[in-house]
Formats: structure tokens, sequence, C-alpha cells
């Protein structure tokens, strides 16, 4: 499952990061990288945003890269 | 050479401020990624040496993604003596990311860790000492809007060292991993009530009203304030001040043309165009208030943190204009003053974006000084009409973004944004950040504003006005329905838009002639301040295709109106 199949609330493992190097580059930057915990915040309407927490810090990603992240459901 | 030390560290951890508190040179700061586009430079005294310091932008890694961020690494390319890494050491595992890789360089860091007065309520404890063993390098802790430790970081600037960290590339976050898990201990803590704001102002269902009470109660606040300013300055100024200056005038000019200049020919202060009476009624009772006013609100919003929320809750809505969610903060700017909005755009990443982005900051709503003329000069003819030019605007703002996004090749990027927690404002804070921005607009539009009321005189004593209407009149009175001497006024919108719409007043208007050339006079020409900015940010080729479109917007809209209403 991706980020955006997670609901609110709800904490993951990031499995596998499937995008371009430089999205994998700016995401790694900011601290999202495979095995690294996320809780789910919220989910926006129509593909939009997700945010997210990693470690002490709050995010929001597009959709389409948020669909990118796999994670694993703990 | 002077000696020059940068500030470096990711977005949102408070370099401005302690830029500010290093220099005593007075930046914005406020709380939300990218609020620092450019480089400030300030000097500090240590001992008998001057020393330069720059701030820059905030940056997660050194590899730039925005032309804010190529600005970072510009300099990091230039000799600098000191790096002073900051640090928010309510997030260190992911700032230290950004301090490892500026370890590798050569040249001496000194951390600072900031927001320290926050790790204690947020259960975090770091040792300090050890992460100072750890990296070879002097760390403080600092809190930039109270001072705190400022001045440790200062004393120790000569103990900052290069080089003191080795690692493999590929075992960065191992490496951080094994320093964090040494010096940071998280407790379990309550959530605040700040915490449980943040929530709801996140989450769609509940953010989505928020954000519309929000919105009504900025323009609730910023009238309340602004009306309640301008029924104090006003009387003011028409009984004091107008006698005190015709008396003085017509006591010292003896000459009847350089009265007549100075004090324009009828006694009402936005109707003479003397540059004494309307020159001054202008910026100083129409205007002023407002900017007081909406600078009050948004730096408000800004420093408590709700301006991402925004961003993050428009960003699908803006995508189907063919920007993301960031652009909001560019657009809440432009609503103030253009320049700073035009600046803030180099967050963005494509050039699509940036175009799409600053057509719709022109065209969406008139910066506050034209906005406080419309509503001077349309609010006495009914509320309604009021609204009316403003939902015009945004709605043509939005149908034009929609078409340039189907027309423009390429792809709006998605939203990648940092939420930073709410913070309460800190008051000196705000009020410093307040007269940053009222300033610039005494030293900056104030002068502007007086020559342009200075060059609508001259042109009517000079009958330049007749002779431009006689040329290009014919088409404003057949397309647009307006008197033909409003051509004057459209020249001189160029210098100062809220002159512009100021000028109106003499012609007496019908209520659709209002309408009409309030519309015109947003859409039409940036003014002068926005045409250089443009050209620094887009370069010639993209500041005339906007400028083109425009125009033509406004021309098309104008017909419209004219036609329709």
């Amino acid at each position: 499952m991706d980020i955006t199949q997670l609901k609110e609330g709800e904490k993951a493992k990031i499995i596998e990061i499937r995008a371009t190097a430089g999205i994998i580059k700016k995401l790694d930057a900011i601290g999202i990288r495979p095995k690294v915990e996320i809780k789910k915040i919220s989910s926006h309407f129509l593909r939009g945003p997700q945010t997210l927490e990693v470690g002490t810090t709050q995010l929001a990603i597009g959709f389409g890269i948020a669909k990118k992240i796999i994670v694993e459901k703990i | 050479m002077m000696k020059r030390i940068l500030l470096i560290g990711n977005p949102n951890v408070g370099k401005s401020a302690i830029f500010s508190r290093l220099t005593g040179v007075d930046v914005i700061c406020s709380n939300y990624p990218g609020t620092t586009v450019e480089y400030y430079k300030g000097y500090i005294k240590l001992g008998d040496e001057k020393i330069e310091v720059i701030d820059v932008p905030g940056t997660y890694s050194l590899q730039p993604t925005s032309k804010a961020e190529e600005v970072v690494l510009e300099f990091l390319n230039q000799p600098a003596d000191i790096i002073i890494n900051v640090v928010d050491s309510t997030n260190l595992e992911r700032n230290l990311n950004l301090t490892l890789q500026l370890l590798k360089r050569d040249v001496p860091v000194i951390v600072a860790l900031n927001f320290w007065d926050e790790t204690k309520h947020r259960g975090i404890s770091i040792d300090i000492q050890k992460l100072e063993k750890l990296l070879g390098v002097p760390v403080v802790a600092t809190c930039a809007r109270t001072g705190e430790g400022i001045k440790e970081l200062t004393e120790r600037l000569k103990e900052a060292k290069s080089k003191t960290y080795q690692f493999l590339e590929e075992e960065k976050w191992y490496e951080i991993g094994k320093i964090i898990s040494q010096v940071q201990n998280l407790s379990h803590r309550h959530h605040t009530f700040l915490d449980r704001l943040s929530e709801i102002s996140i989450k769609p269902s509940t953010g989505i009203p928020f954000a519309l009470i929000i919105l009504y109660l900025t323009f609730k606040t910023v009238r309340f304030i602004a009306e309640g300013l301008i029924s104090l300055i006003e009387p003011i100024f028409n009984e004091h001040y107008v006698p005190f200056i015709i008396n003085i005038v017509e006591k010292t000019v003896p000459v009847k043309f350089l009265q007549d200049i100075l004090l324009g020919t009828t006694p009402k202060p936005m109707e003479s165009f003397g540059l004494l009476t309307t020159g001054f009624y202008i910026p100083f009772v129409a205007v002023l208030p407002y900017i007081i006013s909406f600078y009050f609100v948004l730096s408000f919003l800004e420093d408590i943190g709700y301006l991402p929320r925004v961003a993050v809750l428009l960003d699908v809505f803006l995508h189907k204009i063919g920007v993301h969610g960031y652009t909001s903060i560019p657009i809440l700017l432009g609503f103030g003053c253009k320049v700073p909005a035009m600046l803030a755009t180099r967050i963005l990443e494509t050039e699509r974006e940036k175009i799409i982005a600053t057509a719709l900051i022109l065209m969406m709503a008139p910066c506050m000084p034209q906005t406080a003329m419309i509503i001077s000069l349309v609010s006495p003819y009914g509320i309604k009409y009021l609204f009316f030019v403003f939902f015009i605007l945004f709605f043509i703002s939005l149908i034009n973004s929609a078409v340039l996004n189907k027309i423009l090749k390429g792809e709006t990027p998605e939203l990648f944004l940092e939420i930073p927690p709410y913070r309460i404002p800190y008051i000196s804070g705000l009020f410093k950040k307040l007269w940053i921005r009222i300033k610039t607009f005494l030293t900056d539009a104030v002068p502007m504003i007086i020559f342009g009321v200075f060059v609508a005189g001259m042109l009517d004593v000079f009958r330049v006005t007749d002779f431009v209407s006689k040329i290009f009149g014919y088409p404003v009175v057949l397309f647009f329905g307006l008197p033909k001497e409003i051509v004057s006024v459209m020249i001189l919108g160029f210098l100062r838009k809220d002159v512009s719409v100021a000028l109106l007043k003499p012609f007496n208007l019908s209520i659709k002639q209002m309408i009409i050339a309030c519309v015109f006079m947003v859409l039409y020409l940036p003014c002068v301040a926005t045409f250089f900015t443009l050209l620094k940010e887009m370069g010639a080729k993209n500041t005339l295709k906007i400028i083109f479109l425009t125009l033509f917007v406004g021309t098309i809209v104008s017909i419209l109106l004219n036609l329709i209403i």
C-alpha cells in the first residue's frame, strides 16, 4: 500500500519510494526514506495533498508523490 | 578583505531572526518556510574587526531545487570565513542532514540550536555538550526571538572549525541516527491547545470551515482597523492640516501659479490635486490606514504559522489553474504590494508556474494602496458595487489562469511543504515587522505618490491631458463608455495605481463607468515598481508577455462590462 491509502492517525513504515532520483533526493533531505516511520495526519479531497508526520516534522506532499511512497502499516 | 559569515540552515529555522539579533538589521521574519528569498547583508563587530554577516534563504540540502535555494549555493561557492549553521532544535534529526554536509566542506562551522525554548514543552531534551563533542564544532543553544544565546554565539565564533566530521554519503542517515540516539531524548507529552488547533486547521473537514472563518475575520478586522484610523486622521487633516497649510502657502508663496500647484484649485482634498493637499491626503489619510491594518493582520497570520495551512487547503483548487498550493502565499502578499509578491514567487520551481502565478497575482486583486482608493471611491455608491469589482477581478484572474494552464506546455509540480507548528506571535517582533513594512511604504511609495500627484497637475497645466485625450480618447469613449479625459489618468496609473484611481474622483462617473474604470485600472498595466521587479525576476521577454496579456484581458473585460452592465 502507499501513503494515500493510510487513514488519518495511522502509522506506517516506509518500504520503498518509486520515484525519480530528483524526488527521492528531495524527500531524503527532509527525512523521508525507506525504513522510516511516519504517521498520516490528513488527506485532502479530490486527490489533494497528504499531510504526515515524520519524527517531529509535519509536512504536506502532493497526491502524486504520496502515491509513490510504498508503506507497510504498523 | 573583510571577513564574511554565512547563516545557513533549513527553511523556517529562524535564520533571519538570528541575523537581526546579530547585526541589528531589521529583516522580515515569519513562521513559514520561504520568507527569505534573497540575501541580506549586515555587520557585526568582533573586537576591533568589522565582519560581514549574510542571511541566505533556507535549504534542506546543498542541491538546489528553486531559485531561492540557488542563492545559498552561490554564496557557499564564494569564500566565507565562518558558517553559522542554524538548526531547529525541535527537528534535530532532519536538520543534522544539512549540518553534516556543511561539516564536509572546508569552512569553519558553528551550530546554533535555535528554538531552544520550545524543546522543553515539546518533551525534547538535547545533550549539548555531547553533541558538540560528536560534531567537533561549537554548539550553542539560542532563542532568537528573545535574544537568548546570541552573546555566547558571537563569543564562540572564533572556535568554529571545519572538516570535523568525515562520513560516507550513503551512510549519512546511519551517522545521524547514531548521533541522535546519543544526544536526544524524547519524552511523551500531551497535546497542547496549539496542537489541536493545528489538527483542526489541517484536516479538510474542519480546516475549510476554519479557513472561511479566518477569511471573514481578516476582512472584518482589516476594514475595522482601517476605517477606525481614517475616522481619526481625516478630521485632523481637514480641520487642522488643510487650513494650516493654506495659510502658510498663501503667506509665503507669492505666485498664484505656484500656489495652485501646491494647493490645487479647489479646497476639496480629493479633487484639488495640489501637492500639499491631495499629495498628502492620498498617502496619509486614504492609504496608510489600510497599509497598517492589512499588514498588521497579515503579519499576525504569518507569525502564528497559518499561511502554510492555507497553502495545503488550496492546493487541489490551485492545481486546477496550473500552480500548486504554495502560490497562495505570494497571492496573499500581493494583496499588500505586488513587489514582495513577485519576489516570493522565487520559491516556485518551474518557469511555467511562475508565469501563471505572476499573472494570477497581478490580476486577482489590486494592491493595498489601490484597494484603499477603490474602497474610498466606490463605497459611497454602495458596498455591493465594491464587492462586484472585487468579484469580477477574482473571477477573471481564475479564468485567465485556467486558460494559461491549458495553453502552456508542462505540468504543475506537486506540493512539497513543511508545516511549522503554530507559534504564539511575539508582540515586539510583530510590531517590528509591521514597522519595516510601513517604513517601506513611507520611503518607497509616498514620494512616488506625491510625484504622481505633481505629474497629474503638470499634465493638466500644460494641457497635455487635452492633447492625449484628443488622440486616444475616441476608443475609450466608444469601447469603455468612459469620458475621453480618462486617458491621461491611465498614463499615470503606470506611476502609481492609487493615484490613478484617485484621479477618477473629479470625473463624477456613473457607477457603471466607475466599475469599468476601476477594473481596467487594476488589470491593464503593473505600476512602475512592479514592472522593474518583473524585469529582474522574469527577464524582458516574459515580462512583456505578461504585460501584453494583462493589457489584453483588461481591455476585453472592460469592453464586455460596458456591453453587459
